[in-house]
């Protein structure tokens, strides 16, 4: 092949294409997210964690809108209609058409101790009578708060704690973690039947005991997570502009721990209602006429074989919001990791 | 670049630095180990060595990050261990700024760019008011190479090179007069590092500042530093003008460090043999820093100076031969 001689091409043959002046390649397309809407945005594409954050916010909005919409009053007894079997306005089938078998006839229950036609016990009654729907509506909102407010105080001990231990280092680290092994070395149990002895069985009481030990996981990973961060360099970096060791542990490290922190709170309180619900169980929690999911469980167990729904209600309540709390704290978790990024 | 030296200020002076760590344990570490050096105002003292022989440790000890074992740090005439009241602490954290390693994990991820470059403008309440504080920091922007919409963005949102001039205009916002610059380009692609340089080496000459520029590249090093220093272990072995370590380094780990960098010529590489550094046998003889010709110290013995002397006047001589 001929050589050619490229210099004779002329220039207005050339097009310049795809050049970028300097200013343009610096420029950012990408919306600007913070943190968390971008984590927002992850745990949106998690079907489960959405319904269970679905499923969570019903719950909660109809435990304590009953406060104010309660089908029927939770305390009430009426003896008279004791032991009623499910009955729901328009449904025929067995089991929730207000009819039980007796020596193998059904009967219909409602008849027999005549209430009025139009009284519906969506749920039945338990042995006193009261209306076994808004006890668990009761219940429910029992259980939530002794979580809710258990959850936070776990938060605001432990973050503290952990906080302060990891920051400060050395000898006061490592003393504030042996208080925490003696801590942890006292069975809750323990601490539980410690506390009914000095103060009224009660929610109080439930959340107090919850309290005193609850924390310890809670302080432990914030420690770890603040001595992993602590050296990071934006921290050292903040050391030489001179940020104070207050304003760094709240800048710095605390928002880059959030994740983990909101994460372990998620997954602390399904533990604080199921823990709840064991005491209540075992007649260490609530008193009546209050109740709980374990109480109204507690109470249903007893009665299982001729009244199932007596059980079966709270248990799948109680199921079905464990499941649920931990189904989202999981898909939290993901949402968080920046490693998930897709 | 460095005229007469009588006339140049001394503006940090390192005597004999020790920075021990868990001191008369069994793991002892001797990180730094009496080391003394003299910056003058408005040059660029480049510190060199390989990984782990105290370089960065340097840089954090005068910083005041860690707190000296022993010796003394005199930064513009006043002792920075001495450092009390908070005033006179806060003076201390404006004048000596840093410039961290990893752009990656020197940026708070949770904080906005404007946020992070106005840290230090927020603490020393530099600001006037909100208009002010957001004013400078575009300005800083501006200086550093970056758009002033960049302020609203997340350091994620970045490229290393941009994360680390962001660094820089945090550094810069507190109008500081020395800098550390502890390794800023060693984790920036081969690109993107000569962006960054000549970024700060522009800044020295408008702003006046005075650089300690820690790496492990001579190359680079030669190239933005008025003198350099050469570390191994903890103590330095070598320190002088750039080109004259550069060309002439005499202390054998010195050249050993020479003899690893590679030149884009195939000649020369095909030729090049790596000294390999064999530390001297303790002899007992007491070494320090001994100066062997003007300006240009090796750490070294009595007896051994006029054998680096020697050595120092054969190597010019040498390359005058092959000029000719």
């Amino acid at each position: 092949m001929a050589e050619m001689d490229y210099s004779k091409i002329p220039k207005e043959k050339f097009e310049l294409i795809g050049h970028q002046d300097a200013a343009e390649s610096e420029k950012i397309a990408a919306p600007s997210l913070t943190f968390f809407q971008d984590s927002w945005r992850r745990l949106k594409k998690n079907k489960a964690a959405v319904i269970s954050l679905v499923i969570l916010g019903l719950i909660t909005l109809i435990a304590f809108g009953a406060i104010w919409l309660s089908p029927k009053d939770p305390t009430k007894q009426n003896v008279q209609f004791a032991n009623l079997p499910p009955k729901i306005p328009g449904i025929s089938v067995d089991g929730f058409n207000g009819t039980t078998l007796v020596r193998g006839q059904r009967v219909d229950k409602y008849e027999q101790v005549g209430v009025p036609e139009d009284v519906y016990f969506i749920l039945g009654t338990d042995s006193l009578g009261r209306d076994l729907l808004s006890r668990i509506f009761m219940g429910t909102r029992a259980s939530l708060i002794i979580a809710f407010v258990a959850a936070i105080l776990d938060l605001s001990f432990g973050v503290t704690y952990g906080l302060i231990s990891g920051m400060k280092g050395g000898r006061v680290d490592s003393i504030m973690q042996r208080i925490l092994e003696v801590l942890s070395g006292i069975p809750n149990l323990v601490v539980m039947i410690l506390f009914l002895t000095i103060f009224k069985p009660g929610i109080l009481t439930i959340i107090l005991a919850m309290a005193v030990t609850g924390w310890i996981t809670m302080a432990r990973i914030v420690r770890a997570q603040t001595l992993k961060i602590k050296d990071q360099e934006y921290v050292l970096a903040a050391t030489t502009l001179g940020q104070s060791q207050i304003s760094i542990a709240l800048k710095h490290i605390l928002p880059n721990i959030s994740s983990v922190v909101i994460v372990q709170m998620m997954f602390s309180i399904p533990t604080a209602i199921f823990f709840e619900a064991f005491l209540s169980f075992i007649g260490l929690g609530l008193t009546p006429p209050n109740a709980s999911l374990g109480m109204l469980l507690s109470e249903g167990y007893k009665l299982f074989r001729f009244l199932p729904h007596l059980m079966w209600a709270p248990a799948i309540v109680l199921s079905v919001i464990m499941i649920c709390f931990n189904l989202l704290a999981d898909g939290m978790r993901d949402a968080f990791d920046p490693k998930m990024k897709d | 670049m460095v005229a007469d030296k009588t006339q140049e200020k001394i503006i940090l002076d390192v005597e004999n630095l020790k920075q021990y760590f868990n001191e008369g344990q069994r793991d002892e570490v001797r990180a730094v180990d009496g080391i003394s050096f003299q910056i003058f105002e408005g040059e660029t003292f480049g510190l060199v060595g390989e990984s782990g022989c105290g370089k960065s440790t340097t840089g954090r000890s005068i910083i005041r990050l860690y707190h000296p074992t022993a010796g003394k740090i005199e930064f513009d005439g006043e002792d920075v261990s001495k450092i009390k009241r908070r005033a006179d602490m806060e003076h201390f954290r404006r004048d000596v700024q840093m410039i961290y390693q990893d752009p990656y994990a020197s940026l708070n991820p949770r904080m906005k760019v404007r946020d992070i470059i106005a840290e230090g403008i927020d603490i020393h309440h530099l600001a006037t008011d909100v208009d002010d504080r957001n004013q400078q920091v575009n300005d800083l922007l501006e200086l550093v190479g970056l758009d002033r919409s960049h302020g609203t963005r997340y350091p994620h949102e970045f490229s290393g090179g941009q994360r680390q001039r962001i660094g820089i205009a945090r550094a810069l916002a507190m109008q500081p007069k020395f800098i550390i610059c502890d390794e800023p380009i060693s984790a920036l692609d081969v690109s993107i590092q000569a962006q960054v340089v000549n970024l700060l080496m522009e800044l020295q000459q408008k702003k006046k500042l005075t650089y300690l520029f820690i790496a492990h590249d001579l190359s680079m090093v030669k190239y933005i530093s008025d003198r350099i220093g050469v570390m191994y272990y903890g103590k330095l072995v070598e320190v002088g003008k750039s080109e004259e370590i550069y060309n002439f380094g005499v202390h054998p780990y010195t050249e050993s460090l020479l003899s690893a960098i590679p030149l884009p010529d195939p000649e020369h590489e095909r030729t090049r043999r790596r000294i390999v550094y064999k530390p001297a046998v303790n002899d007992g003889a007491e070494r320090e820093l001994r100066e062997i010709s003007e300006g240009h110290f090796v750490y070294c013995s009595e007896e051994e100076v006029p054998v680096f002397q020697k050595k120092l006047a054969d190597k010019k001589a040498q390359t005058e031969k092959v000029e000719v």
